[in-house]
């Protein structure tokens, strides 16, 4: 390719970014007893290394499962064990089992923002890269401003260089599927998204779609001749990969169900701190997490989260495309952070991550979209103290979108892909044509809320009879902004192209 | 923030580099500064807290005022807004203060001047012909230009890492340049006079103005041939000139000539005491010469020509700024350097008077007066190079045989300036500063050249990737070899000579094809 350069300038750029963010302050810097995500982490290389790996995931004398126990799949702990043995041979106090607790220094920092640079320049990156050259029908340059964005997208530099975790990995795993389910290769694709759940367990929000195209593919194909060997092979390759992954919790059942209780701890009840979902939002009004039993919590919300994936996952299901498939990944994983049970607010990334896949199509919304997904984790960013490479990232991105997709040109139905479901409202509502100048008012006004409640709760104390105003607005907000995407969403997935183009012959 | 939009949103390429280079450079907030932070929030309180009378003899820290006067009427201004920040740093006793707010405060002065330079940026963008115009926007002179200048390595990590203010200086170099540029030559004159009392390092490029506008603005013809026209001198111009740069100088000299304190101030300003390289070698011509001074003296003890007891034992990459003896070569003394600067000067300086070339021969023989400064200057420091290496960027997009000049001098001399940071957190950055900045310019002039030969040939590649093996030895090989305790200079003496050699090639190469270039002939302005 002969703008290999910009391509090659744009990936050092993020990289350059991705290092500057990581000098500022991590989770937990200087926080004791419990410190945080980076601690977390450490401490897992400390157990990993230092316990046999049946005792990893149980609570003993040597590993205190409510200190930071480990509550991800085994990539995880295998990736920390690689690690600690890089971390061995630089220093062994940094994993010496019970001493290294809450252990800190500069050069400790800068060893844990390596694992991560050097994890995201293996996975995620050259996934970003490879999907960018992949897009069809676009110019070489659209395609590096295409990459350009996405690997500016501040949510996950903040989260992975800032606050400290290893998002990139699962991140850049499943791009890898969606790469290779895509472009056919999917017995490879799905290898690389079994990978991505065994890392961390959040990847089942993205993991319906992926059935739905597979099965879809199988289906189209006749599940009486190739398709039904296309379906034997992949889940011959699903088991494969499972069972390679978790082969050492198999020797006893106890081990496996363990685990399994480590990964999905259902006794922690709805949700966690303040997240940007329905429920939290929700129980500012009604005390839902007190007032429900637990069992029925867990019956409402995976209920809601059914019902919202159903049409789409049919769609897909019944016309499955490239392109569809993209977009259901949107509204699934979008479904799940809203309604599922237990969910965190950094689990955002997992709808953030296909929206960034879909920033050509509708650069837009999909601009909009990001910059709240980043608003949405504010609270947290505050807490470490990162505010200002919040506000700088954020800023890099806006204009990166704005100058790279000139988004603000780029709102006519047509570019929403709104034309289709507009005009069948056109058949009840014929006056109904201000759609496009309703989406941009509605983007101005989101954004200038962003904007204040930033900086309220950058200057203002919050009053004393409710400490967490702030961050309770910011969920709501968000909150209100992600109900909204997931309506659109699921608007364009169920008006999808091949309706329109049959309007288009017909008008 | 929709204004924001709106102002990038029209495909305006300009602002959106310089909004992203603005942006970096608060990313690079948190990260090492050197001792030139504490130096620049000392003259921040002197300024502040003293009157006039005490800023050029106050000597509590260390690092006293030694810039001219504009320079302190700047940090008092400065310093009238850093009060609103942190009172403390204020105080002249307070030495090595930084509290958070106060390193806020810097790095945004530094951010916030930078806006001239991204003015003087727009203005010379103006400046160049788009005759070689591409197609697509990102193969544009004007689109590369404004990218080598915005996103200048130099400028981002000795300004917004290592802490300077370099940015809002060359601004107004550039600006002063792309006035000349644009045929307003009273402007340019006033900007490099008030550049002048600003930092008068600017000193060795005064004499391509002063030729310059002597020959092309105060001679007002000249003959057919070229040749001077010398009944066209116009003595209006002259004097107009002339009572620029007075009163530029009366106003930043003044009040001290009444306190009758020049003396003093020019004492501070040239302390000739220094030694004849800084504690790192600048790579130019006396860093060779002192290579070579080394190497005999060490070939001289293997054969036992010199006698080890009379070798003075001060090793010149090590410690303090120093006088420093040379062992076998002759020592050399500060008329000398000066002696050798100038000659070094003269030749351009003569073209630039017989050969006349409008203002891209002024850019030219400006180059070459701030290189060959650079190369023999005495006390010379590496960040030097960029007084070349800003006017040179405008060079680079005209004519394939200046990009080529431009690419050598550039890469080189940016990597001379990577001893400036030595932190391990800023390793990483400034790796990939570097090769985003080397990787994009040659990349780019490759493209825009394509038709014309290749802007390297073998030796000059050969050369520009043996930067990459120098830097694994240096960085990453040597400080886990037995010889780190040992010679702990050897990565900086090997950095210092291997640019050396390159920039004194770069510097050779221009000479030469401003001597050979043939005269412009008919295209005579005015």
């Amino acid at each position: 390719m002969e703008k290999c350069y910009l391509m090659t300038a744009v990936v050092l750029l993020g990289l350059t970014v991705r290092w500057t963010v990581s000098l500022n302050s991590y989770s937990g810097a200087g926080k004791p007893p419990m410190f945080g995500d980076y601690e977390a982490q450490r401490h897992w290389q400390e157990i990993t290394i230092n316990l046999p790996i049946k005792q990893w995931y149980f609570n003993g004398s040597d590993n205190n499962l409510q200190y930071w126990g480990l509550d991800y799949p085994p990539l995880t702990a295998y990736h920390s064990l690689l690690c600690a043995y890089v971390a061995k041979f630089i220093n062994p106090d940094w994993i010496a089992l019970h001493t290294s607790r809450g252990y800190e220094s500069q050069a400790h920092k800068l060893f844990m923002r390596a694992t991560v640079l050097i994890a995201d320049l293996l996975i995620y990156i050259p996934a970003v890269v490879l999907y960018c050259c992949c897009l069809k029908e676009i110019s070489t340059k659209k395609k590096i401003a295409n990459a350009l964005c996405i690997l500016l997208y501040p949510g996950l530099i903040l989260i992975d260089y800032g606050h400290f975790q290893y998002n990139s990995v699962s991140l850049g795993f499943a791009l890898w599927g969606v790469l290779g389910v895509s472009y056919d290769w999917d017995l490879l694709g799905s290898l690389a998204f079994c990978l991505a759940i065994n890392y961390k367990q959040m990847e089942l929000y993205h993991s319906l779609p992926f059935f739905c195209f597979l099965l879809g593919k199988c289906f189209k194909k006749g599940l009486k001749g190739k398709g039904f060997v296309l379906l034997i092979k992949l889940a011959c390759t699903v088991v494969a990969s499972f069972i390679l992954c978790w082969l050492p919790f198999f020797t006893e059942r106890e081990q496996t169900l363990q685990v399994l209780r480590r990964l999905f701890p259902v006794d922690r009840g709805l949700f966690e701190d303040k997240v940007a979902n329905i429920w939290c939002t929700f129980s500012v009004f009604l005390k839902i997490r007190d007032i429900l039993p637990h069992h029925i919590q867990i019956m409402i919300s995976f209920c809601f989260t059914f019902l919202s994936l159903l049409p789409t996952c049919i769609k897909l299901t019944l016309h499955p495309s490239p392109k569809g498939f993209k977009f259901t990944l949107v509204s699934c994983a979008l479904s799940f952070f809203l309604f599922s049970f237990q969910v965190h607010e950094k689990s955002i990334l997992l709808v953030s991550l296909p929206v960034c896949l879909v920033l050509r199509e509708i650069p837009f919304m999909s601009t909009w979209f990001l910059l709240v997904s980043t608003f949405s984790m504010l609270p947290l960013l505050l807490k470490d103290e990162l505010l200002m490479p919040s506000v700088v990232t954020v800023m890099a991105f806006f204009i990166a979108c704005a100058t790279s997709f000139s988004i603000f040109e780029k709102t006519s139905e047509e570019e929403l892909q709104l034309k289709s479901f507009s005009i069948s409202v056109r058949k009840y509502f014929p006056c109904f044509t201000f759609f496009p100048r309703i989406i941009r008012h509605l983007f101005l006004i989101s954004v200038m809320t962003m904007v204040l409640l930033t900086l309220m709760t950058v200057t203002l104390d919050p009053p004393q009879k409710l400490p967490d105003l702030f961050s309770v607005l910011v969920c709501f907000v968000s909150c209100l902004n992600f109900l909204f995407f997931l309506v659109y969403f699921n608007i364009i997935i169920m008006w999808d192209s091949k309706n329109g183009r049959n309007q288009k012959k017909i008008n | 923030m929709a204004a924001l939009g709106v102002a990038t949103g029209g495909g305006d390429w300009f602002s959106a580099l310089a909004l992203g280079v603005t942006l970096l450079k608060c990313l690079l907030i948190p990260t090492y500064h050197s001792t030139d932070f504490e130096v620049h929030r000392n003259w921040l309180a002197i300024t502040h807290s003293l009157p006039i009378s005490q800023w050029y003899y106050e000597a509590t820290s260390e690092w006293t005022l030694d810039y001219p006067p504009f320079f302190a009427w700047f940090e008092y201004a400065l310093s009238h807004v850093a009060k609103y920040f942190d009172q403390e740093m204020l105080n002249v006793r307070n030495l090595n203060y930084s509290s958070s707010r106060t390193l806020l405060f810097q790095r945004f002065s530094v951010i916030f001047t930078d806006t001239l330079f991204v003015y003087a940026v727009h203005e010379c963008c103006k400046c160049i012909d788009g005759k070689k115009a591409g197609r697509e926007l990102t193969e544009k002179p004007k689109f590369i230009l404004s990218v080598l200048l915005l996103w200048n390595f130099g400028l981002l990590i000795v300004d917004h890492i290592h802490f300077q203010y370099n940015g809002f200086l060359s601004g107004l170099m550039l600006l002063s340049i792309a006035r000349l540029f644009q045929k307003r030559h009273k402007e340019g004159a006033f900007l490099f006079a008030v550049l002048l009392h600003f930092k008068h390092i600017y000193l060795y490029v005064a004499p391509a103005y002063g030729v310059y506008l002597l020959r092309s603005y105060c001679f007002t013809a000249n003959k057919p041939d070229g040749s001077i026209r010398w009944n066209s001198f116009s003595f209006l111009r002259l004097i107009s000139l002339g009572l620029i740069v007075f009163l530029v100088s009366a106003l930043s000299l003044g009040p001290f000539l009444a306190l009758n304190q020049l003396p003093q101030v020019f004492s501070r300003l040239f302390p000739f005491k220094r030694g004849l390289c800084h504690a790192y070698w600048a790579p130019n011509f006396w860093a060779l010469y002192s290579a070579l001074d080394k190497v005999l003296s060490i070939i001289g003890l293997e054969l036992k020509f010199l006698d080890p007891s009379k070798i003075p034992k001060a090793s010149m990459t090590s410690g303090l700024v120093q006088q420093f003896q040379h062992t076998v070569l002759p020592s050399v003394t500060p008329l000398a350097t000066l002696i050798c600067t100038l000659i070094a000067i003269l030749p351009s300086i003569f073209c630039l008077w017989f050969k006349p070339q409008g203002p891209r021969g002024f850019l030219r023989c400006l180059i070459l007066c701030a290189l060959s400064s650079f190369m023999f200057g005495w006390h010379v420091h590496e960040k030097a190079i960029l007084l070349a290496v800003l006017p040179m960027s405008l060079l680079s997009v005209g004519k394939a045989g200046d990009a080529s000049i431009f690419l050598i001098l550039t890469t080189t001399g940016h990597y001379s300036l990577f001893p400036l940071l030595f932190t391990a957190p800023e390793l990483p950055i400034k790796i990939l500063l570097m090769l985003l900045f080397t990787i994009y310019s040659v990349s780019s002039l490759k493209t825009l050249f394509r038709k014309e030969k290749p802007l390297f040939n073998w030796m000059e590649t050969f050369y520009l990737l043996g930067l990459g093996p120098l830097e694994v030895f240096c960085e990453f090989v040597f400080p886990f070899t037995s010889w780190k305790l040992k010679y702990p200079f050897i990565p900086l003496l090997l950095t210092s000579v291997y640019c050396a050699v390159g920039i004194t090639y770069a510097w050779f190469k221009l000479y030469v094809s401003v001597l050979t270039d043939p005269p412009v002939g008919k295209t005579k302005k005015q």
